[in-house]
């Protein structure tokens, strides 16, 4: 089943005025539902403005957007429904934390769809343990937490929504490797539990490859690539040509290809780079 | 969007104008001000805006952006029309309906203020579209000079008033920011009704001023670790420097000035 598709999306930014820019250039995308899709791309590449879109917070210039069956713009959809079905968080989110407390924070987003407050008290309660915010935080105030304690709870804040969809706009952006490992696991743990389509945005090609089955290049607001994980490192040399980084063990695998010693294309975590290696070795002994 | 408030923008250009004198300038401003409520009637209001106009014209800024800076006061100019269009009692009545009346005076005198206000308000955004706001500020610090004497904190007012300039495009991108972020959550800041209304600001204004706060703090910090000490003894990249053109500047606006008040007399 298809989650999201997207047909010849365009969007410009300032349109009349002497800074217009084309952001978003003709873009088609299918993603399948459940997937889990990482998407990476210079800063201007459009992704963050293409993300915006899924949830209909910006209106494409062209094309059409269609979310669960529906194209989102048409006359007939509440927009605000769409809001509700795809998740979206924003770059360093815990700025948009303002309630007194952290369980009232969580409440905003199904307090917006109209819920009950019992079935409002469960989505929070879930959503709080799925990103491994405590329970005893829950009736702090969200300004006296840690910077990755504040970003979890405005993940829990959306994920609270419980959307069938979830847009992460560089949810692991400037927080320490703990935090960061912290944040990370625990969105691929939600996925594995409730089967949510997530696409995750990230700067960081080893971030996206350790969690993504799917990841997307973007480059020049088009997208440059859209691939299997495995597959996407046999365009190592497209991938380093626009200027994105591949994994440092990546790095290692085609300098160690270029001496003549073939471990594959598809190396991208230390783990299968030992497995390779000790093959060669072996049949090296042979 | 937020992001279209122009006022206090400046456009870059290379134009007589915004080569003038930061000093010169405000002075013309005020001048221009000035002008604009001596002018007793509508053709004195017409060689005002027929001046004003004409600066656009030399500063290549484009008519458009008039339009814009007049957009935020639309509802100050209804409100002026109304109120002066039914408060205004004369002796020839143009219109009347249920207990309104509507006197040709007030009629005049309320064109004649909207007219006023659309010519200040232009003449006014000229100042900031051609000057920088560190050219501007430095230039109130100058002519604000004098009062040091009096131990008047001229450059700390000057300071404060540049970081807010500075701020302000920053808080808009940052209002923007917020607003999608709550929006996502199905915020819904198009409600209906003033307590409604003023509910869906809260989740906008709590971070906002969070991170302004925040902003000021790093800010405050900042200036104390490159041993920031005020005004005395501080010197300029930029310096202010007067010119023949600023005197025959002062020269042309003074001219516009008396034919505006001659005028006056003669209708």
């Amino acid at each position: 089943m298809t989650a999201i598709e997207t047909k010849n999306l365009s969007y410009r930014y300032g349109i009349g005025t002497p800074f217009e820019i084309k952001a978003v250039d003709d873009v088609n995308l299918t993603i399948e539902k459940g997937d889990f899709i990482g998407i990476i791309g210079h800063t201007g590449s459009g992704k963050s403005t293409l993300m915006q879109h899924l949830n209909g917070l910006l209106k494409p210039t062209d094309g059409e957007i269609i979310i669960n069956e529906r194209s989102i713009w048409s006359k007939d959809v509440d927009i605000r429904s769409i809001r509700f079905e795809v998740g979206l968080v924003f770059q360093y989110s815990e700025h948009q934390l303002f309630e007194e407390t952290v369980f009232k924070d969580i409440a905003f987003g199904p307090k917006n769809i109209g819920l009950s407050e019992e079935e409002i008290t469960v989505r929070v309660t879930r959503a709080a343990q799925a990103m491994g915010v405590h329970d005893s935080w829950l009736e702090r105030s969200p300004f006296d937490l840690s910077g990755g304690q504040k970003r979890r709870v405005a993940l829990a804040g959306v994920i609270a929504m419980e959307p069938q969809i979830l847009v992460l706009d560089e949810p692991a952006a400037g927080l320490d490797p703990y935090g960061r490992d912290k944040v990370l696991s625990q969105i691929k743990k939600y996925h594995d539990e409730y089967k949510t389509t997530i696409l995750l945005v990230s700067h960081s090609m080893e971030d996206i490859v350790k969690y993504a089955d799917k990841v997307i290049v973007m480059n020049k607001g088009g997208v440059f690539l859209y691939e299997k994980t495995d597959k996407v490192f046999s365009h190592a040399d497209e991938i380093v040509e626009i200027g994105l980084d591949v994994p440092q063990i990546t790095r290692l695998a085609r300098l160690l290809k270029a001496q003549g010693i073939d471990i594959g294309d598809d190396v991208y975590t230390v783990e299968r780079a030992k497995e390779r290696v000790l093959e060669v070795l072996k049949n090296e002994k042979k | 969007m937020l992001k279209d408030i122009t006022i206090g923008q400046y456009f870059p250009g290379d134009s007589i104008i915004h080569r003038l004198d930061a000093r010169f300038k405000i002075i013309f401003s005020i001048l221009a001000a000035a002008m604009l409520f001596t002018a007793q009637n509508f053709i004195g209001l017409g060689i005002a805006a027929v001046f004003i106009v004409m600066c656009y014209a030399v500063s290549g800024i484009r008519f458009r952006m008039i339009l814009k800076s007049l957009k935020p006061i639309i509802p100050l100019l209804i409100f002026t029309g109304i109120l002066n269009l039914f408060f205004i009692k004369g002796e020839e009545v143009l219109a009347e309906w249920w207990i309104f009346k509507i006197y040709a005076d007030g009629a005049r005198i309320a064109a004649f203020m909207i007219i006023r206000i659309i010519t200040l308000i232009t003449g006014m955004s000229l100042l900031t579209y051609t000057s920088s706001p560190i050219m501007l500020t430095d230039a109130i610090e100058a002519l604000l000079a004098p009062l040091k004497k009096l131990r008047f904190p001229v450059h700390e007012l000057a300071m404060m008033m540049m970081i807010a300039l500075r701020f302000i495009p920053l808080l808009i991108e940052e209002t923007d920011k917020i607003m999608m972020a709550q929006k996502a959550r199905g915020a819904n800041l198009d409600a209906k009704g003033l307590i409604k209304k003023a509910k869906a600001l809260i989740p906008i204004l709590i971070p906002l001023f969070i991170s302004a706060f925040k902003r000021a703090n790093e800010l405050a910090m900042a200036m104390e670790c490159r041993c920031y000490r005020g005004g005395e003894g501080r010197t300029r990249l930029k310096k202010l420097t007067c010119s023949a053109i600023d005197f025959l500047a002062l020269g042309l606006i003074l001219c516009v000035f008396g034919l505006i008040i001659v005028n006056n007399f003669v209708f």
